[in-house]
């Protein structure tokens, strides 16, 4: 595997790899806020706005015809990556965020009442929290949370006491953006299931690292965003069962999600139009399709492998180096490695990274129940994508040097 | 090296390791909390003020090195000063990390402060440095919302 993945040849495809930054070669290990862009991505766009460029599913003319066949194109194509049944049930939406508040306003919405759960996990991002809290909020209802263990992981057996009578949804995260822990998203769905309750997944950590089959999941609803998964941002994905979708109300009012409109009465559009109110982002879908194909090309599994293998070498590494704790160290895990360096602030380690050319997050990375549960206020955290080497996680563990230099 | 040891002066490291003044009063007459919501850094800075002089002052909380060893060189500074100078001594503080003073004589009466001019070349840290000093403002204004950096 290790002799197929030529990374070299990879980081060729990625422009920004090739800036510096104060005055030193960029290691950009940000990848779980969001990802570099590969060319083929920038020339979709490029090309997109030099040639097809129209408003879609409107005009007569010859533009807008190329430009709604790119469109759908890519509904297509994000159908059959996530190996949905039907393109309808691919919408289009600004990003994971959006995709989950679509969710609460509609289903949630008329799904929860008065006393009524909604399960979700002590991982989750701010995204898949909350959303959740404002609807329970409004409907009186109740947000449960699943207790997670000191390695990261969740409790399955609190998960199955909580899922109960008046348990409306469950919404859990694939992959944690804090953490890294991959979450046993199939069996906890099927344990949602025995109860007849739906499960979103927010896979906007696990896309970018893991085959993704909403058929094989049998999950409800799916959101990802486009820019954590080397497309642009500003665009991302929900998948909804047909069903589902159908009993939905719509999300935003407007064009497109109609197909007629008098001022005693509107009829709502077909899926998935219904939930695409005014012009979309065509470019942004187009090129998240791109994307996908990109990401198709160098084939899922060899990502996943060399991606693992990246992190299993980054884990024993970091791990090696005094002061330095890793925060979640879950068995099954993907790109992620949180970390505290002993007696410095997550924000001076940031700092300090980043004048070695290092890019890192710093803070409670939209997870501060997550930094609660672990007694921190913040953690450093390293993300890997597809393109980054064994030389980028030495640079790393350099510049943790460097970090205990100023502070020792 | 050089640009990291602009910013981490020994004496900022110094103040990070052993803070002055960390502690609770036993009668502070004000009191205010400071957040910052982007890092977490939280700070509590306590006043007791005798005729408008600053006779004790002490700080708790959590945060980085910056926001830390700021925290503490201001509590060292502004004993002993009057509520008029203390607010002088934040303008100034706050000119020489902020850039709107040309520059110079501001940072000269800084005295020991002046250590933090380096942080102005780290945009993303200045809220580190000004968060006690915001929030020792609202101490002394008798402000009791906690201050935030946003």
């Amino acid at each position: 595997m290790k002799m197929s993945w030529d990374v070299e040849r990879i980081r060729k495809d990625f422009p920004i790899l090739h800036e510096e930054v104060h005055g030193k070669p960029l290691v950009y290990l940000d990848n779980a806020a969001t990802s570099q862009k590969p060319h083929v991505v920038i020339e979709t766009l490029v090309d997109y706005y030099s040639k097809q460029n129209s408003n879609v599913h409107r005009g007569l003319h010859q533009l807008s015809e190329r430009a709604t066949e790119a469109y759908e194109g890519a509904r297509t194509r994000i159908q059959r990556f996530l190996n949905a049944a039907h393109s309808r049930e691919i919408l289009f939406v600004r990003g994971t965020t959006e995709g989950i508040n679509l969710v609460a306003q509609t289903y949630g919405r008329r799904a929860v009442g008065a006393r009524d759960e909604v399960v979700i996990t002590a991982l989750e991002h701010h995204s898949n929290i909350v959303p959740w809290q404002m609807l329970c909020e409004e409907k009186q209802g109740r947000l449960r949370v699943v207790p997670i263990n000191d390695a990261g992981e969740v409790d399955l057996e609190a998960y199955e006491a909580l899922l109960g009578e008046r348990t409306r949804l469950v919404a859990i995260a694939h992959v944690s953006n804090a953490l890294g822990t991959i979450l046993p998203v199939q069996r906890m769905i099927e344990a949602a299931h025995r109860r007849d309750i739906p499960v979103l997944v927010d896979g906007a950590q696990a896309v970018p690292h893991l085959r993704v089959d909403v058929q094989a999941l049998d999950c409800d609803f799916y959101t990802f965003s486009g820019h954590k998964t080397y497309g642009p941002t500003g665009i991302g994905v929900l998948y909804g069962k047909t069903a589902l979708l159908e009993q939905m109300p719509p999300f935003h009012g407007g064009g497109d999600m109609i197909k007629s409109v008098s001022f005693e009465k509107t009829v709502y559009n077909d899926l998935p139009y219904k939930f695409e109110a005014g012009t979309p982002h065509v470019a942004g879908a187009v090129g998240l399709g791109a994307a996908l194909g990109y990401m198709e090309e160098l084939g899922l599994e060899r990502i996943a492998a060399y991606e693992h293998e990246l992190l299993a070498y980054a884990t024993a590494r970091l791990s090696s180096l005094p002061g330095v704790r890793l925060i979640g160290t879950a068995r099954e895990k993907a790109a992620v490695l949180s970390f505290v360096v002993e007696g410095v602030h997550a924000h001076d380690v940031g700092t300090i990274l980043d004048l070695e050319g290092i890019a890192v997050r710093a803070g409670h990375h939209c997870a501060m129940p997550v930094m609660t549960r672990f007694d921190i206020a913040a953690t450093t955290r390293a993300s890997l994508a597809l393109y980054n080497t064994r030389e980028e996680i030495d640079l790393l563990a350099r510049g943790l040097g460097k970090v205990r230099e100023v502070f020792h | 090296m050089s640009d990291l040891r602009e910013l981490y002066q020994q004496v900022i490291l110094d103040h990070n390791w052993k803070p002055r003044n960390f502690r609770k009063l036993t009668s502070p007459t004000q009191r205010a909390e400071g957040y910052n919501p982007l890092c977490g850094d939280r700070v509590t800075v306590e006043v007791a003020l005798e005729d408008e002089v600053i006779r004790d002052i002490g700080f708790q909380g959590s945060g980085c090195a910056i926001s830390k060893a700021s925290a503490s060189m201001m509590t060292a500074a502004l004993k002993g000063q009057t509520v008029s100078e203390a607010e002088k001594t934040f303008e100034r503080f706050r000119a020489m990390l902020t850039g709107s003073e040309s520059n110079g004589e501001g940072a000269a009466r800084l005295d020991k402060l002046a250590v933090f001019a380096g942080v102005r070349e780290f945009p993303s840290r200045i809220k580190c440095a000004t968060l006690p000093w915001h929030t020792i403002h609202a101490a002394l204004a008798g402000k009791t919302e906690p201050v935030t950096t946003e």
